[in-house]
């Protein structure tokens, strides 16, 4: 046992020291604290993140990429993304029959043959002039083998050459030629000819879509460059690109701006009723009952009937009208609950005590107090948004064309879904992914503000 | 129980009574009416027109008319197909739709319920994991795309085996169902699921858990008696607001599946602006989930005794 020297000094009280009354950490306020909780939220973060990302993308995207998203680029229609836009110079389309040229027929039953090499302008075909005098040419873009069907029927033919001209773009397409008996029945003996069409433009188009200048020298068959469209073109020959990037102006400041209004309109709705309390808070609840009770989408349809939209008008103004009408009553609800349990609160009573005005005490606690569940309605609030948006778009009811937003090139990509899965895949992607980030936000939101709903997934 | 029901069934005719006055209003609002169509007519010929439809009278007196006509049940004749009463297409396309419905909920709730247990027996393991995240992208994927991708699959399907496994479109028989009700309530399930986690998990921690472990009850007894029967609540509540979301969800789901359903019907006449039909299927859905909610209602008053409806 270790001895404990102690001396009479060891009794005296501590000099008083300010150290003690010292705060040694900064204090928090409610948004500091919660702003520290949401930081440690690694979800939460990244979903503000790809919000940031998102917002850039459609605001100061068609400053870094000034193409005109309505502007029609007709020799890429449809194409994909990365797709190959080498182009071959050629001279002006004439138009051909065997006649001027001799062609050697190929060795097959009957001497079907590719005449000169294909391109899209035309694809040109000759076959023996002997045996059946008819011939059916059907043209595929998949092939015959592996589908079993021969496509589009192009033509009946006497002569014993074709001129295909229609619709032609670079790829590979499979023509099969069938005789066809006396009485215009298919015979058998078809033969199938896959041919790879390359993309040429004329010399005159290619000064018109100012690929080359008037004084430059150029030869046929030279190799040009067509206009770069990073994420493909969509059944116009519209930039995917800068499409998104305006469409996303249009489904974001929906999305975004409708929840604010409404939330906002039904805040004032929901403190006075729920300040008021008595008959008044009953009547005006019951009101907001009846507008919850109004089937949500079919309304929406139905506003956006009664408002019209004029010739010319992008339809965004009467969608966020109607959704501010329809979707205020659930903000309010939560406000006035949250109201009439703060009403009761002890630092009310005081506030009011110490002379405090209705509009004061309500300003200066009660709304304040409510903050954290108002900002948390209002991004869950996003999300649905953004989707009634999509969804009214989707079905025809949303902004105009050719005014551009998400919603609405899903409606016009799923058109084409089978051959062009890219014109749906790309605004679906940007849709879902911005859903996304405001939901995990929303609920990073809650986690950091609103203790009594944290933890409740 | 029966004051309750009475009253809550009373306040239900008024909201009717309320959705029924806002579609006469705003319908009234549009501009243009129902007879200017592409014919030019005289004058005569549309003052008969009008007279006929009762069209020539006031605004006020129609607006009786309407509301009479409503509570026998009639909701008018077509403007756009002849011979054609709402009340027949109503009859006619909503059992379609109906029955999408129905399958859809019950894929949502027994999906929800399943999906929701399992991730919470499993909670942080890689079945919480992996569900979780289809729940998030369930949620966060919008329906038409969700419908888009999986008919795109259907066409894949077929190709890939030869035959039509699944039909890609249309109605008829159960097959024609399948994917379009799962289609329509997997957002609902998502939703469900994600409820149903959170309400398994605040159960497990409760005292009467303990108390069954307690008395040595074998693990599956505790999880279908106690956790599953308890956690199951929250999630009936929600059903009422999850049918509203899948009769118009079917909007979209009828479009693209081509399912003759009401939805699909009822954007059809909103594109063709004939106003009974517009007007008829909203009191009508209107209606439909008013009834819908009180009775999911009433379900959970008679399920929990806790609930002994009495606020």
């Amino acid at each position: 046992m270790s001895s404990l020297k102690l001396s009479s000094s060891d009794f005296q009280p501590l000099p008083p020291s300010e150290a003690v009354q010292q705060i040694s950490r900064p204090s928090l306020s409610y948004w500091a604290d919660a702003w520290r909780r949401l930081r440690e939220n690694p979800r939460a973060m990244a979903s503000l993140g790809l919000i940031t990302f998102l917002l850039a993308f459609v605001n100061i995207g068609p400053a870094l990429w000034p193409v005109d998203p309505s502007a029609q680029d007709l020799d890429q229609i449809g194409i994909g993304p990365g797709a190959d836009r080498s182009v071959t110079l050629a001279a002006h389309f004439k138009a051909w029959s065997p006649q001027q040229q001799s062609v050697t027929l190929a060795d097959n039953d009957l001497g079907f043959t590719l005449a000169t090499p294909a391109n899209t302008q035309a694809v040109r075909l000759a076959w023996t002039a002997t045996g059946p005098a008819r011939h059916r040419l059907y043209r595929n873009v998949f092939d015959p083998e592996t589908t079993g069907s021969l496509g589009l029927p192009l033509v009946d033919r006497d002569q014993p050459w074709f001129e295909d001209r229609l619709d032609l773009q670079p790829g590979t397409y499979y023509y099969t030629l069938v005789p066809l008996s006396v009485d215009g029945m298919e015979t058998s003996g078809a033969v199938t000819l896959a041919v790879d069409v390359i993309r040429v433009i004329s010399i005159a188009q290619a000064l018109d879509r100012g690929l080359i200048d008037a004084d430059d020298t150029v030869q046929l068959g030279q190799r040009l460059k067509l206009a770069w469209h990073p994420l493909g073109t969509d059944y116009l020959g519209r930039d995917m690109l800068a499409r998104l990037m305006y469409g996303g102006q249009v489904s974001l400041f929906i999305g975004i701006f409708a929840p604010l209004a409404f939330v906002f309109l039904g805040v004032i709705y929901g403190s006075v009723s729920g300040f008021l309390g008595g008959a008044t808070d009953q009547t005006m609840m019951r009101f907001a009952d009846f507008v919850v009770a109004l089937p949500f989408l079919l309304f929406m349809i139905l506003f956006k009937v009664i408002f019209g939209i004029g010739p010319g008008e992008s339809g965004i103004w009467p969608m966020l009208v109607a959704m501010i009408i329809l979707l205020w009553p659930a903000p309010a609800r939560l406000v006035r609950g949250q109201i009439l349990q703060i009403r009761e609160e002890g630092y009310v009573s005081a506030s009011r005590l110490l002379g405090g005005t209705t509009a004061y005490v309500v300003g200066r606690h009660m709304l304040p107090n409510t903050m954290g569940v108002i900002l948390v309605t209002i991004t869950f609030q996003v999300p649905s948004a953004i989707f009634t948006e999509a969804f009214l778009s989707f079905i025809g009811m949303g902004v105009a064309p050719p005014t551009p937003s998400w919603g609405a090139m899903c409606n016009e990509g799923i058109k084409s879904m089978l051959t062009r899965p890219h014109e749906l895949m790309f605004p679906a992607m940007l849709i879902s992914i911005t859903v996304l980030a405001f939901n995990l936000l929303g609920d990073g939101l809650r986690d950091a503000l609103d203790a009594r709903m944290r933890g409740a997934e | 129980m029966m004051t309750y029901f009475a009253k809550r069934l009373l306040l239900g005719l008024v909201t009717i009574w309320f959705i029924a006055s806002a579609t006469f209003f705003g319908m009234h609002a549009v501009p243009g009416d129902p007879l200017a169509g592409d014919k030019a007519m005289t004058p005569q010929i549309r003052a008969n027109l009008e007279a006929k439809y009762g069209l020539d009278q006031p605004l006020g007196t129609q607006y009786v008319i309407y509301l009479g006509n409503i509570a026998r049940g009639d909701f008018g004749i077509s403007y756009t197909q002849e011979n054609r009463r709402v009340n027949d297409i109503i009859r006619e396309h909503f059992p379609i739709s109906a029955t999408l419905g129905i399958l859809a909920i019950v894929f949502a709730g027994l999906g929800g319920v399943l999906w929701g247990a399992l991730t919470a027996l499993y909670r942080n393991q890689w079945p919480d994991v992996v569900i979780m995240f289809a729940v998030i992208l369930g949620i966060s994927v919008p329906s038409f795309v969700v419908a888009a991708i999986s008919q795109w699959s259907l066409v894949g399907l077929n190709l890939a085996a030869g035959t039509t496994i699944l039909p890609i479109g249309g109605w008829g028989s159960v097959w024609h169902m399948l994917v379009p009700a799962l289609v329509l309530g997997l957002s609902t399930m998502a939703y469900l699921t994600r409820l149903m986690r959170s309400s398994m998990l605040e159960v497990v921690g409760t005292d009467y858990i303990r108390t069954a472990k307690a008395k040595g009850l074998p693990p599956t007894q505790i999880f279908s008696r106690h956790q599953l029967r308890n956690a199951i609540l929250p999630v009936i509540t929600v059903l009422g607001p999850a049918i509203a979301g899948i009769t118009t969800g079917g909007f979209v789901v009828e479009i693209v599946f081509a399912i003759p359903g009401l939805g699909r019907y009822f954007v059809q006449a909103i594109q063709q602006l004939d106003y009974t039909v517009i007007m008829g299927t909203t009191v009508f859905y209107g209606a439909f989930l008013v009834f819908m909610v009180i009775l999911v209602d009433l379900f959970y008053g008679l399920i929990d005794p806790r609930v002994r409806v009495d606020q």
